[in-house]
């Protein structure tokens, strides 16, 4: 179970852009969930991400894991129970690495970084069959260089890197925003495959309204802050795109968007 | 044949030293000033050692140490005082030269009377006359060839692997549960091991040390490194590290070439940037990944 209890986060502390992001913002995703979360943007979704990973500090509040306490603890040693896939697909391989290197890098997660063997050879059968199920053909490239892949492919091994070691929170940052429509579908297929095999909670952050609908367990929708929709299991399932679009276009008249 | 074999030898002293800078600048993205201070330690250090009696061949071990120490230091003001990387370099570099005089005792400390590991009884005593012009030669490219098979296989350790991808994608190291500044630390020991390393070798060959020895090394190790990488840029099949060595001998021969050509001796340095500025020029219009 994650937790994020009253968080309060300020941007420009102390000038006069000084905004509050986060004002006593409370969240609780339980163990398994798949939290789809929509909002304009600047409404606190990728904020709110990068808290949960540590990538940005709070001004108050606390983060718990399973009831642990993970507020003070760095990015770094968050991540070892993370698995997180960000929008630009570069982010998650090293592209002068070779898609054995990098498969290798993922398998290691968790265990030291010693001098043994950068990688294993009994393990690349494993890779293999796990490059595979991508389904793009990557398992014939073993030695080409990541940074030889189209954008796809490239965030088709970032999924599998990221999930390949035991994690508890599969972190999905825009990761299809970045893709053609038809390559999004695939990652999108996969994302919901892994996430069903491995049991993982997740929470994904998309601009793509039919994503948030059809896939996951709870949907979310910021604005300025807050959850303004927070629906899940069978009241989940009724929302249609069209309900969140009517929304979108009342926080639109607010905003001094009127036209 | 004497100035091939001069090329040859001083190349592959600063190759040891490039392979340093082969760390930092190629594979961590890290320009870093403090080899300029820690090739002279390297050279501070050992003759200290020899002259209190230290095996030869200990004071390389030492001297990699001492500039190992050097690079920890770097990497500690960079990553935990979040102090810019070529600041950090600097800042190490400059209190290196009064640390290093502190060490020497004196800004010129010859060594020629003693035992080094070119020049020593055990060496006279199974090197025959017929090969001894080659002494030098022969040693040192065992010592360069050690060094690139010792870099070779920690780049394909696990923990090579990481420092790989510090230099290619911070965030998956973080993403690795890993701390990146950590990975960063210890590559500019090595790197700045091996470049103390290389001081400490030319010290021993040439029979003193000098405090000004270090001025320049940087440019000299990204020269050797840039023309290495570019030389051999087509062949994949060429190891970095090979490619580095070569191009330091390379870029040896070329400074070489111009003070054959009437140059002054003292006009060295001049060459030396001059000539790595036509470098960086050259491979620039050759639309280079990465520019100084």
């Amino acid at each position: 179970m994650l937790e994020l209890k009253n968080i309060n986060k300020y941007y420009n502390v102390g000038t006069v852009n000084e905004t509050c992001l986060f004002e006593d913002f409370n969240l609780t995703i339980k163990d398994q969930q798949f939290v789809s979360v929509v909002g304009s943007n600047g409404s606190g979704k990728t904020s709110m991400l990068n808290l949960i990973c540590g990538s940005i500090p709070l001004d108050q509040g606390r983060i718990l894991i399973g009831g642990e306490d993970i507020t003070n603890m760095p990015e770094y040693k968050r991540q070892r129970r993370i698995g997180r896939v960000y929008q630009n697909p570069a982010m998650g391989t090293c592209p002068s690495m070779t898609i054995l290197e990098n498969m290798s890098l993922a398998d290691n997660k968790g265990k030291p970084f010693n001098l043994g063997r950068g990688t294993n050879k009994a393990r690349i059968d494993f890779y293999r069959d796990s490059l595979h199920t991508l389904g793009l053909g990557l398992e014939d490239k073993l030695h080409v260089k990541v940074g030889a892949l189209s954008g796809g492919q490239r965030q088709a091994m970032a999924l599998l890197m990221s999930t390949m070691t035991p994690i508890e929170f599969l972190i999905l940052d825009e990761h299809t925003a970045a893709l053609d429509p038809k390559t999004a579908d695939i990652i999108m297929e996969l994302t919901d495959k892994v996430v069903r095999e491995k049991n993982l909670t997740t929470i994904m952050v998309t601009h793509n309204l039919r994503y948030a609908v059809e896939y996951g367990n709870r949907l979310l929708m910021m604005h300025q802050g807050h959850a303004i929709i927070d629906e899940e299991n069978e009241a989940k399932d009724k929302i249609k795109i069209d309900d969140i679009l009517e929304q979108f276009n009342t926080i639109s008249v607010e905003c001094g968007n009127e036209d | 044949m004497s100035i091939l074999i001069g090329v040859l030898e001083e190349g592959l002293v600063y190759a040891i030293m490039a392979l340093g800078v082969y760390i930092t600048y190629k594979i961590l993205d890290f320009p870093d000033l403090s080899v300029d201070g820690t090739f002279p330690l390297g050279g501070a250090v050992t003759v200290t050692l020899i002259l209190a009696g230290v095996n030869p061949v200990l004071t390389l071990f030492l001297a990699f140490l001492a500039g190992a120490a050097a690079g920890l230091v770097t990497g500690l003001i960079h990553v935990k005082l979040r102090v810019r990387d070529l600041l950090s370099g600097i800042i190490v570099m400059t209190a290196l030269y009064s640390l290093n005089l502190r060490i020497a005792g004196k800004a010129n400390v010859p060594i020629f009377s003693q035992e080094t590991i070119f020049d020593n009884a055990f060496l006279n005593s199974i090197i025959p006359e017929s090969i001894s012009p080659f002494t030098v030669l022969i040693i040192l490219v065992i010592i360069v060839l050690v060094c690139k098979l010792l870099l070779d296989f920690y780049l394909n350790t696990k923990s090579g692997y990481l420092l790989r991808a510090a230099g290619d994608n911070e965030t998956l190291v973080t993403s690795l549960a890993k701390d990146k500044g950590m990975v960063k630390i210890l590559g500019l020991s090595i790197a700045n091991g091996f470049a103390a390393l290389a001081g400490c070798i030319y010290c021993q060959q040439k029979g003193f040390f000098e405090i000004s020895m270090g001025t320049g090394t940087m440019v000299i190790g990204l020269a050797n490194v840039i023309i290495g990488t570019k030389l051999f840029r087509k062949f994949g099949a060429v190891k970095a590290t090979t490619a580095v060595i070569v191009g330091s001998i390379v870029y040896k021969g070329c400074v070489s070439i111009a003070i054959a050509m009437g140059m002054a001796a003292s006009d060295l340095k001049l060459i030396t940037s001059a000539l790595f500025l036509v470098i960086l020029v050259i491979s620039n219009g050759r639309k280079g990944k990465k520019t100084c």
